[in-house]
């Protein structure tokens, strides 16, 4: 039966954190390397968690199911991260920080947590720096700042378009000392495949050898998920063709509620899907959004090429509806801008599902060798994808799923509804609310990671009985089986489609009726066809090969199986939250001007589902949220 | 516009255990906007449903950064466009009736596990030697009080774009892993905080890739001409230096 308790700290919002370092338990620096910890993924949240607390003395056991955890998808992040160091000058603070993100997740998120994050924002900037991270630099020597959508401060640190790579490789870095070091045992092309509960407690895994198949057990006194977002439910998303849920929908399974699963984030800047051959999409950092600017022809049957059409027959249309904000509103806004006017007959591009982002005037008044120092990486990826120069061609962009805000549900310290088992990172719901803001998600990690789990997993540790369990406990050895058994039922259907082709329609479907704009009749209709899809892929899959050896397919078909089960939950809390907020738009709650309206009187609250069984109705568990700091108001960026 | 072409690939299959061969399977029909690896996705469909083994390879982000995918393609690393991983090589670049020879990475520390897939974690223990800074969580001072020369920031970032695919190993004749380590060795030699580390982390690094069997360096070039990434062979020049500057220090 979950219950859930945020265990917010008492107190005045910005002594919250400092008064629970004080509160929380602590277990001394001698008795620290008695405690084993599971850390499942190393991202930029789990590479900094699993070093930081190995730091501390901890026992650290980390997996990743790549070959080295420098793979993790927190290295293909490109714009930057945030931070209220308010270096530039122009009036940034934590406080600013707290309230942009509040209101930037159209006050879905717990004020508490995101008055946390910014104010440990400041830390991790220090701790990168001092770990030899390149960040950008002014002629001074001191650290450069740009902007990103949903703020008017510059609080953006950044290393090119390779943020979250420098960030993860700087992680990595840590993990790799703590490794030699031996504080981290480091398990790669290990997949979780199971979390295992012992008297109600979160106590090990079972993880799959991906080169020899072979399922072992791990104990552990907690287990930390750091396992990223589900984004690739849609088949078609920004994220790395590994990513998954299936750690997450394992650990839902066992006990631990999750929230908000219908809040997706549909990245507007991402190079237009071409064909079905098609296997994943790129994004284009937020950051050409400072100099470029978004647009369509004002004539719906315009067929001339972009950089020939005039000036005055463009419709800037983001310029036009929020003159404050621009080509810089929030991301949410400017998706679903976007599908607004090629909705209406304006896109542009041989599938018309396409805007244009123009840096013409940028390139005028700044000159091309600018454009080119600030942005060369990402016009030549978009070159290169595409064949077209972007120097002279207006590029064409369209949104993507790209970031998931919902997740399962934490406590103020990090821990599950399942005693024991933490969540950081993008697989947690706690920061974002109903929308991220860009280059938020790089601040969320480290935070989660180097500054955060380390100072509350101790108060568990601490006070929690921990009875001594074996690798040969029942309930681990039932867990292999049922591992093992799930993998031989794959391998055994020989039906007559592909794991890709079911994943390609159960994406399909999503992004239709659960993407950018959702109907109370498109959420019911899919909710109807996700369960006979799921009967179909049980019976007519086709997954080649064996259990015993390097599997790709199998590894695939067993990520796609858990996706057919969690793509119903998402659908499901789509379906229950009536109101649009954020990234979760219901055309049927909207302002007259067309922007979301938040239904604040019976929606103020996280949505945390217990699982129930396969084939049963989930329990729906509600977190009341409030806002003692940020006043409830209808979010306005015009 | 997009077009439509017709090629032959010849695959190399090896599974674990036992000696490799190629394989020729058909690739029809390919949009010529497809990258490469979603022309083998295709083929792997085509196998799947013909009751076949799908080729193994390793992939992930599928947008040039991660450093998963990689293979030897027509003899050349990621098929050698100036600047491309095999993701981001798009099929445009490919004729009409071609036939594609496709294996892994060759070099003596890179042992194949399957078909296309390598095992490079040997990369991965010369970093664990030194490739990094030991700052513990916390210790950090104020960002801004470790000002960096704007040309020595843009030179380690220059140098810290390595995604630590392999390809400079398998491009050289002697197997080396010297551009991979030179990177690294490279960033944090023009950053202040990479000082107070700099003469055990050469000598470490680089001994440990002795020891485990990557090659020595002979000035061939072909690692930046295979770098994905563009790493400047000076790297190499300035990893010369530290390790000669290191064997007369101390400590």
């Amino acid at each position: 039966m979950v219950k859930l308790d945020a265990k917010i700290p008492d107190g005045p919002m910005a002594e919250k954190w400092t008064r629970h370092k004080f509160n929380v338990k602590l277990v001394n620096p001698a008795n620290k390397r008695k405690y084993k910890i599971i850390v499942v993924g190393t991202g930029l949240a789990g590479a900094s968690a699993a070093a930081t607390m190995s730091e501390l003395g901890y026992e650290v056991h980390a997996f990743t199911y790549a070959d080295s955890p420098r793979r993790a998808h927190s290295i293909a992040a490109q714009g930057g991260i945030n931070a209220a160091k308010n270096y530039p000058n122009d009036g940034d603070s934590v406080h600013r920080l707290f309230y942009d993100t509040v209101k930037g997740g159209d006050f879905r998120a717990r004020e508490a947590n995101v008055h946390r994050l910014a104010e440990v924002s400041n830390l991790i900037i220090d701790h990168c720096v001092a770990q030899g991270i390149p960040f950008a630099r002014e002629y001074g020597g001191y650290l450069d700042n740009r902007s990103f959508g949903g703020a008017q401060v510059s609080r953006t640190f950044y290393a090119r378009g390779q943020t979250g790579q420098q960030l993860l490789l700087g992680a990595y870095g840590a993990l790799s000392k703590e490794i030699k070091s031996g504080g981290v045992t480091m398990y790669t092309r290990s997949e979780v495949v199971d979390v295992v509960v012992i008297d109600g407690q979160a106590r090990g895994i079972i993880a799959r050898n991906l080169v020899t198949g072979k399922l072992t057990r791990h104990t552990a006194d907690a287990v930390v998920l750091a396992t990223g977002g589900y984004g690739n439910v849609f088949y078609l998303s920004t994220n790395a063709m590994n990513c998954n849920a299936s750690a997450a929908w394992r650990a839902y399974k066992k006990g631990a509620a999750f929230a908000n699963p219908c809040y997706t984030q549909i990245h507007p800047t991402c190079i237009p899907m071409t064909g079905d051959y098609q296997s994943k999409l790129t994004l284009m950092s937020e950051s050409l959004r400072n100099d470029g600017r978004i647009w369509v022809p004002k004539d719906k049957n315009e067929k001339r090429a972009g950089n020939l059409i005039p000036e005055d027959e463009r419709d800037y249309y983001l310029e036009r509806k929020y003159p404050s904000f621009g080509n810089l509103v929030p991301r949410d806004l400017a998706s679903r801008n976007a599908k607004l006017v090629c909705d209406a007959g304006y896109g542009v591009g041989p599938t018309g599902h396409a805007v244009y982002l123009d840096f013409t005037d940028s390139i005028k008044r700044l000159g091309k060798d600018y454009i080119q120092a600030k942005y060369g990486n990402l016009f030549e990826m978009y070159n290169r994808i595409t064949d077209d120069d972007p120097y002279e061609m207006p590029m064409m962009i369209f949104p993507a799923v790209h970031y998931t805000m919902g997740g399962l549900w934490v406590d103020y310290n990090l821990m599950t509804s399942l005693p024991g088992l933490y969540a950081i990172g993008e697989v947690n719901f706690s920061d974002h609310g109903a929308n991220r803001l860009g280059a938020s998600a790089l601040m969320q990690g480290l935070a989660d990671g180097y500054f955060i789990l380390p100072n509350t997993i101790n108060d568990y540790l601490a006070s929690a009985e921990l009875a001594p369990v074996e690798a040969g406990h029942p309930a681990m050895i039932e867990a292999e089986t049922a591992a093992q058994d799930k993998l031989d039922r794959l391998l055994a259907i020989k039906g007559s489609r592909t794991v890709d082709d079911f994943h390609r329609e159960l994406g399909n479907l999503l992004w239709h009726k659960c993407g950018m704009g959702r109907t109370e009749a498109g959420l019911k209709e899919a909710l109807e066809k996700i369960p006979q899809l799921r009967e179909e892929f049980w019976k007519n899959v086709n997954v080649p090969g064996s259990a015993d050896d390097l599997n790709q397919a199998l590894e695939k078909a067993n990520r796609v199986a858990d996706f057919m089960e969690f793509a119903e939950l998402m659908v499901r809390d789509a379906l229950h939250r009536s109101e649009s907020c954020g990234g979760h738009f219901r055309e049927e709650s909207q302002t007259d001007d067309g922007e979301a309206l938040r239904d604040d009187e019976n929606f103020c609250y996280v949505g945390a589902w217990e699982f129930k069984g396969v084939d049963q109705e989930p329990e729906l568990h509600k977190e009341a949220l409030a806002f003692e700091e940020v006043k409830l108001t209808q979010r306005s960026y015009k | 516009m997009s077009d439509k072409i017709n090629i032959t690939v010849k695959v190399w299959r090896q599974n674990q255990g036992e000696e490799g061969r190629f394989e020729v399977y058909p690739a029809n029909d390919i949009d010529t906007h497809a990258s490469f690896l979603e022309m083998l996705d295709i083929v792997n469909e085509q196998l799947t449903l013909e009751g076949k083994e799908p080729i193994a390879f390793e992939d992930d982000c599928r947008e040039g950064i991660c450093g998963c995918c990689g293979s030897l393609v027509n003899g050349k690393t990621h098929g050698s466009h100036e600047q491309t991983t095999l993701c981001q090589l798009h099929m445009r670049k490919f004729e009409d009736g071609e036939t594609v020879v496709i294996e892994p990475f060759r070099a003596k520390s890179f042992r194949v596990i399957k078909d296309l897939i390598i095992d490079r974690s040997g990369l991965d223990e010369i970093i664990a030697e030194g490739g990094y800074v030991s700052v513990k969580t916390g210790k950090a001072p104020e960002a801004a009080g470790t000002p960096v020369k704007k040309e020595f920031a843009e030179a380690a970032m220059d140098a810290a774009e390595c995604i630590g695919c392999g390809a400079c190993v398998a491009a050289c004749p002697n197997g080396s892993a010297m551009l991979f380590t030179a990177a690294k060795v490279s960033q944090y030699a023009l950053l202040p905080q990479g000082e107070f580390e700099r003469t055990q982390r050469v000598k470490k690094m680089v001994n440990k890739m002795d020891e485990l069997g990557f090659g020595n360096c002979s000035n061939e070039y072909e690692c930046a001409v295979a770098c994905p990434k563009g790493i400047d062979v000076k790297t190499i020049a300035r990893l010369n230096r530290e390790f000669i500057k290191a064997s007369f220090t101390k400590g």
